[in-house]
């Protein structure tokens, strides 16, 4: 195993083991995505709007935005104690502490959005029996490239006075490529629609994965300079 | 006093450092050396740590160079012979103090992460609490963990702000017995205080920092005044509080 995947592993599991021992990030986000599930399923009104019609939607809000919570647990314990300093002084690639920072996010996300789809099918009372499957990979391809982009925001404005109100700001408007994409891909699948309709927004989707992904890669060490 | 055994280990060259129109640092040079302790000090405001940061490769001057071993400071080669122990203690307070000491060994490629992280702790008095979360620590404990920290991958080069802030007597005599020991051994050491007298005895060399520039640089003398070219701590004490009175 070489140094770069080393440094990058040892920075994710402690950020996961982090996590593990103050689960903060993780409940915060998991109360925000049952939250958000419930005020939309109260909020709707049955006689306008079908379920069907504002399902896909309520899905990815939830999912961004409790998503965009986690993320800005990333760099927050790294402010604590000036952590940071000892992470960039350490002698390893910076894109290693972007990999590392990135699975540990990737993970994050992906245990929120486990969580947050049971709940949304019980709240909405949508069989996924046909679609799970499409959707468990539409929520794959989607969370990976908004993961990157939250990762490089988040890293950007922990040396800022307002980063967790910051990071939202920032990152939301990256969101919408892959949430638009995810939206219509869950509603077809959700309407037992064929393969053929979905696969061209799962090449846009995988798409936005590569460009973004290796985008930031490439951004984040010179962001890393004070 | 130990006399200097090689080249430069850091040299800095006319480091400038602005933040806007305010100029932090304007033209502060230091070679530090194997074995020598050079010992920073200056009122608060001064830029002491400033210089800290960039000689750590934390942050980029805005003039002027800083090599260590003749490679620039923010290299990856020249981050591993840098140990730094700064204001905060650089842990993550949820993990225990064996885990941060660990995963800094990781980063740092030592051998057996776990051991020398035990062995480290161990050294610095502190084997029973190693499996303790940092934040149930003393200050004074969290403390001596950021040194075992600093120290943990053998640097050549140990950078120390204000390094017995929260330390009592017994801590502080500690540290600074063992900072003696690592000197002795060839680390060259640049500490950064407001205190002149508490690192006085284990430096080789003391520089007041004034408004970014240096007051006065170069050997340190005795207590009461020594050899030509050599500050006294009572005429560097004297210079100090000029200084601080501004």
């Amino acid at each position: 195993m070489g140094d770069f995947l080393r440094a990058a592993l040892a920075v994710a599991a402690k950020d996961i083991r982090v996590e593990h021992r103050s689960k903060t990030a993780l409940i915060a986000a998991i109360a925000f995505a049952a939250l958000v599930l419930v005020i939309f399923n109260f909020a709707r009104d049955a006689a306008a709007v079908s379920r069907e019609m504002l399902a896909p939607s309520v899905l990815w809000i939830t999912f961004s935005f409790s998503g965009v919570i986690a993320l800005n647990r990333s760099f927050a314990l790294e402010r604590e104690n000036a952590a940071l300093d000892g992470l960039l002084l350490a002698p390893v690639s910076r894109s290693a502490l972007f990999l590392g920072k990135y699975l540990a996010n990737l993970a994050f996300v992906f245990t929120v959005e486990a969580v947050a789809l049971p709940l949304f099918v019980l709240f909405f009372d949508v069989d996924l029996s046909g679609a799970l499957g499409g959707i468990v990979l539409t929520a794959v391809l989607a969370t990976t490239g908004f993961v990157a982009v939250g990762t490089v925001f988040a890293a950007m404005t922990v040396r800022t006075r307002f980063a967790e109100l910051m990071l939202p700001l920032l990152v939301l408007p990256f969101l919408l490529p892959p949430v638009i994409g995810a939206v219509q891909v869950t509603a077809r699948l959700l309407a037992g629609r064929p393969v053929s309709e979905i696969a061209g927004w799962l090449r846009i989707l995988g798409f936005y994965d590569l460009v973004f992904v290796t985008l930031c890669l490439l951004l984040f060490p010179p962001l890393m300079d004070e | 006093m130990t006399p200097p055994t090689a080249g430069p280990l850091l040299q800095a060259n006319k480091l400038e450092r602005h933040f806007g129109a305010a100029r932090v640092l304007r033209g502060v040079s230091l070679a530090v050396s194997p074995g020598e302790c050079h010992l920073v000090v200056g009122p608060n405001g001064a830029g002491k740590t400033t210089l800290l940061r960039l000689l750590a490769g934390l942050a980029r001057p805005s003039a002027g160079t800083v090599t260590i071993e003749g490679v620039p400071a923010r290299e990856p080669q020249a981050r591993r012979r840098i140990g730094l122990l700064s204001h905060q203690s650089q842990l993550y307070h949820d993990l225990t103090a064996v885990e941060n000491l660990a995963f800094t060994a990781r980063l740092y490629g030592v051998a057996d992460p776990v051991a020398a992280a035990r062995a480290g702790l161990a050294a610095m008095g502190l084997a029973e609490r190693a499996d303790e979360p940092v934040r149930r620590l003393s200050r004074g404990m969290i403390q001596r963990v950021a040194i075992v920290r600093a120290l943990l991958h053998r640097p050549g080069l140990l950078l120390l702000d204000e390094p017995f802030t929260g330390l009592d007597q017994q801590s502080s005599e500690q540290t600074l017995a063992l900072l003696a020991l690592e000197r002795a051994a060839g680390q060259a050491l640049v500490l950064v205080t407001h205190d002149a007298h508490e690192a006085w005895e284990l430096a080789t060399h003391a520089h007041l920092l004034v408004r970014g520039v240096w007051a006065t640089s170069g050997p340190r003398g005795g207590e009461g005044g020594e050899g030509e070219g050599e500050a006294s701590l009572d005429d560097f004490l004297r210079r100090y509080r000029e200084a601080q009175r501004g």
